[in-house]
């Protein structure tokens, strides 16, 4: 399954829209409830399958969302279930916990609908570049749909009830995914990350809750979903990211002014490494992919696409990876093949080819 | 960057939300794997437990919390007990039947206790009965486990006719 899936590509990867050499993308979801049944938590089976058919009856039935593909995420094996996570299509939680649960994506995977997740729905938008104010129309038109069709759990003091106090009211995260490698490089990253938390934003690895940054990619989003309308908490991330923006860009600077030789010499050995290892790590290729999307950025590497290398950051992952280079493959093996999938998309430096055929395994 | 356990490089920088705030932990991949083996499987449940149980230890003695935590929703069954330990609640009801346990957990989290965003235009039109979806459709399920089977297809038909009467 999810063969197509794999070797397309988001548009959030497009590297297009506003700041996008910086910004990767903006994201919000918006978590919803039944009013008719238990949160997750203490949902048997049976209610679980209820709420699964009943949301994807209701979300079909609107003519403006029956072009959404539902996914039966239950049904997927492991591959195909860590394919969507790296793809940011559904959540680790989805991903791993049991029990009938689902997706719906649109073809641009700008939106994807989570069903049972820590909530009944949870919906979401993510739009390359920062482009919040988008979103949310976007996300708000499709809750205004979905909303026609059913009773979602709603308190007229607290707002959108949630199964965990922490998302209740709006029940919004608003989230911008940035790319800091200057500084990460320059060591000013935990003093970004310190006044970010003061005004009350929270910082994410790469992957959301819990997860370690990877590639110098980071989530900012608004802690608080309580008492704020939702145009305040887009306009209270948005406003600060043009600063984090301009601090990014101060350090780049600065990095080239007072060691061009050093940050070219970074950047090219990155580029180095990808093209010739014979085997590397997804942490690794990470790393690196970094320093090289931050290198072009620059102007410091003339012959390379942004969206190449958005491309790479999701392909070299493992389960795209063994997607693309056709199945299971062990670690030692995922090294070499990913080191053979960089070096053919980094050396021919064509960004509209389209994909190679899968490697024969041995 | 050095880890904050040793002196090893820090490769992991990790995003910790405990109690409402967010803290960057530095560390090399040997802490990182103790830190996060540690520190609980999401970081959500946490959160909500951690901020809770630093509210509840404000003049709370043994015996009070043990009271608390006894304490179920009508609706749901779920136990304060249950909800500290997992940060979850188990229905929207909870938010009535706890409010008082809640409150400050909200403005710990959150500053404000009432919402101000955008409300479903069809309105909570009737949120008694589909509170009571939910108790019916607990009791169905006890119903079951006692092994009551006629009681459960009366409980069965009641919330089909409920249902019939609602949005379809």
């Amino acid at each position: 399954m999810l063969e197509d899936l794999a070797i397309r590509c988001g548009e959030w990867l497009k590297g297009i829209g506003p700041e996008s050499d910086i910004v990767m993308s903006s994201r919000i979801r918006l978590a919803r409830n039944l009013a008719d049944y238990p949160f997750i938590r203490r949902c048997n089976d049976i209610d679980r399958a209820n709420i699964e058919s009943l949301l994807r009856t209701r979300i079909m039935a609107e003519p403006r969302l029956k072009d959404l593909t539902f996914i039966d995420v239950a049904e997927l094996g492991l591959l195909d279930r860590q394919l969507l996570v790296e793809r940011q299509l559904i959540s680790r939680e989805l991903a791993e916990s049991s029990g009938a649960r689902a997706v719906a994506i649109d073809h641009a995977e700008r939106l994807s609908l989570m069903i049972n997740e820590e909530d009944h729905l949870r919906l979401q938008v993510i739009q390359s570049g920062l482009n919040l104010q988008f979103a949310w129309t976007s996300i708000n038109e499709v809750d205004d749909l979905i909303e026609q069709h059913v009773n979602y759990a709603f308190h007229p003091d607290l707002g959108y009830l949630s199964a965990c106090p922490t998302n209740v009211g709006t029940g919004m995260r608003v989230s911008v995914m940035v790319h800091l490698p200057a500084l990460v490089i320059a060591r000013q990253i935990d003093k970004v990350f310190n006044s970010l938390q003061k005004i009350g934003l929270a910082v994410r690895g790469l992957h959301g809750e819990g997860s370690q940054s990877t590639g110098d990619f980071y989530q900012i989003s608004n802690q608080v979903t309580l008492g704020k309308t939702e145009l305040e908490l887009v306009e209270h991330v948005g406003s600060i990211i043009p600063t984090v923006i301009s601090y990014e860009r101060k350090a780049r600077e600065m990095l080239i002014k007072d060691g061009n030789h050093n940050l070219f010499d970074q950047v090219s050995r990155a580029i180095g490494l990808l093209q010739n290892a014979q085997q590397i790590t997804s942490e690794e290729t990470m790393h690196l992919l970094s320093k090289v999307r931050m290198g072009i950025n620059l102007g410091l590497i003339g012959d390379l696409e942004i969206p190449v290398i958005n491309k790479l950051f999701i392909h070299t992952q493992p389960a795209h990876l063994q997607k693309l280079r056709g199945g299971q493959l062990d670690q030692s093996n995922r090294n070499r093949e990913r080191a053979n999938y960089l070096h053919l998309h980094l050396n021919r430096r064509d960004p509209e080819a389209g994909e190679s055929p899968p490697a024969k395994q041995g | 960057m050095k880890c904050q356990k040793c002196d090893k490089p820090a490769t992991f920088h990790i995003t910790d939300l405990t109690g409402g705030e967010a803290h960057s932990v530095h560390l090399c991949p040997n802490c990182a794997k103790s830190f996060l083996q540690t520190s609980g499987a999401t970081a959500a449940a946490p959160l909500a437990s951690n901020a809770i149980n630093k509210q509840l230890k404000i003049g709370q003695t043994a015996k009070e919390l043990a009271e608390l935590d006894g304490r179920q929703c009508p609706i749901c069954g779920i136990s304060f007990y249950e909800f500290r330990q997992v940060g979850r609640l188990g229905c929207p009801h909870d938010y009535e039947y706890f409010s008082t346990e809640l409150e400050p957990l909200l403005n710990n989290v959150h500053g404000a206790t009432v919402h101000s965003g955008k409300r479903p235009r069809r309105g909570p039109d009737d949120t008694r009965s589909q509170t009571a979806m939910i108790q019916l459709r607990r009791e169905m399920k006890e119903a079951v486990e006692r092994e009551e089977y006629e009681l459960a297809s009366e409980i069965r038909d009641k919330i089909k006719s409920i249902e019939g009467g609602s949005l379809s």
